[in-house]
């Protein structure tokens, strides 16, 4: 029989399990539009109550850092040491600081 | 950075226990390692969704229908979990169906066995998914990034499914003789087809060396298949089914069950396609894949319409 291949869009999805607590990813389904996107990742990512809210967004449209350029991307940040608060050295007895 | 320094760096990674995450660079054979193995995976979540499915509209209570169709529901998840994860190694969806159906892409030869009666839900629940648990827990370990995570969420989702599996054989070893009967069938029938899952036996298994040396694999077949052994020969003994292999005996000194040879070539057959059910099984997959074309088509039109109307709503 003769294969049909359609393939609807893929989407990410973000899962935020309870208030206060950021978004995070669980991995993406396929749909066709926004709506079918939100339900696709309701019945497969919570079927037991794991989430209170969602966000989808195209796969397309996430941008990312390249792992192999780690090193330069992140690099500006190593030589200062004095944003972190070890940096400063407070007298002897100075308290609650 | 040369190919010789990214292999290195992948290397030292895989050796420090990290997890390699979808835009690390990976050598091309641990990046088609994986897709064979978590599309292969996925592929038997789906197809086992077929011997349960048989039973959902004979299922004997309200209650037993319910858990039936939330295992079975769950087991579709599970595919799809793991679909999404082999798509981070760049292969598409559809071409992953694709190589399902034309025999390219195997699943695990166990849902070549069909369930013929109701015994049968029982035991694919407490021994199929057992056995699947023992291999799913160790995987949960496994080095690439997106396969460990969907095996953490798996597992979570696994151990109801076995619990469900047992207490069907529990209440009909405590039925009456045709019941306990019926219970014993499918534990014969079951048994050596769940020791099969595992896989080859260590020595003979061609991928087992360099999937332990890049940590796909964390534990060997025969490790995974003995620990299942040993858990699931005592639960059989206390509902009082007999394990049917006349050569198992427990070992004092090694303190595990050691069973009888199996019979690697009905798993080859299985495998190669002369199961019971194989060609059931894939005839199905192919026209429900078929038959939901037009669904398909029908929300990518919508879709379409939808994003014209909005643009004439914005220039009008
Ligand atoms: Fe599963
Ligand atoms: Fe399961």
């Amino acid at each position: 029989m003769q294969q049909q291949n359609n393939q609807l869009p893929l989407w990410e999805v973000f899962i935020q399990s309870k208030s206060g607590i950021p978004h995070k990813h669980v991995g993406s389904i396929h749909a066709s539009d926004k709506k079918m996107a939100l339900q696709n990742a309701r019945d497969i990512y919570t079927r037991r109550g794991e989430g209170r809210s969602i966000w989808v967004v195209l796969s397309e449209n996430i941008v990312s850092s390249a792992p192999g350029e780690e090193a330069e991307f992140f690099d500006p940040t190593d030589d200062k040491v004095y944003r972190h608060p070890t940096f400063y050295r407070v007298p002897d007895g100075v308290k609650h600081m | 950075m040369t190919e010789e320094d990214k292999l290195k760096r992948f290397n030292i990674c895989i050796e420090q226990d990290e997890k390699i995450e979808p835009k690390d660079w990976m050598p091309e054979q641990y990046r088609k390692t994986m897709i064979r193995q978590i599309s292969q995976h996925a592929h038997s979540e789906v197809i086992g969704m077929q011997p349960e499915g048989n039973w959902v509209l004979r299922a004997p209570t309200l209650r037993a229908k319910k858990i039936l169709l939330a295992k079975i529901q769950d087991e579709g998840g599970h595919g799809l979990y793991l679909y999404s994860a082999a798509e981070t190694l760049g292969i598409d969806r559809g071409e992953m169906i694709k190589q399902l159906h034309e025999g390219k892409a195997k699943y695990s030869s166990i849902f070549n066995y069909p369930a013929l009666t109701w015994a049968d839900i029982g035991a694919i629940g407490w021994l199929v998914d057992g056995a699947a648990i023992v291999n799913q827990v160790s995987l949960q370990r496994t080095s690439y990034g997106p396969y460990a995570r969907g095996m953490v969420r798996i597992c979570k989702e696994e151990s109801f499914h076995q619990r469900q599996g047992y207490e069907i054989m529990v209440t009909m070893m405590n039925g009456i003789s045709e019941q306990k009967k019926m219970a014993q069938d499918a534990m014969d029938r079951w048994w050596w087809p769940a020791l099969m899952m595992f896989g080859p036996p260590d020595g003979e298994s061609v991928h087992t060396k360099q999937s332990m040396q890049w940590k796909i694999k964390r534990e060997s077949n025969d490790v995974l298949r003995q620990r299942f052994i040993d858990k699931t020969v005592d639960q059989a003994h206390f509902i009082g089914l007999e394990v049917p292999d006349k050569d198992l005996k427990f070992n004092e000194a090694t303190g595990h069950w050691e069973t009888g040879t199996i019979n690697w070539k009905e798993f080859h057959e299985v495998i190669n396609g002369n199961g019971p059910c194989n060609h059931q099984r894939m005839k199905h997959h192919i026209k429900a894949h078929n038959d939901g074309k037009w669904v398909r088509d029908a929300a990518l039109a919508f879709a379409e319409t939808e994003k014209n109307d909005q643009k004439q709503l914005i220039t009008n």
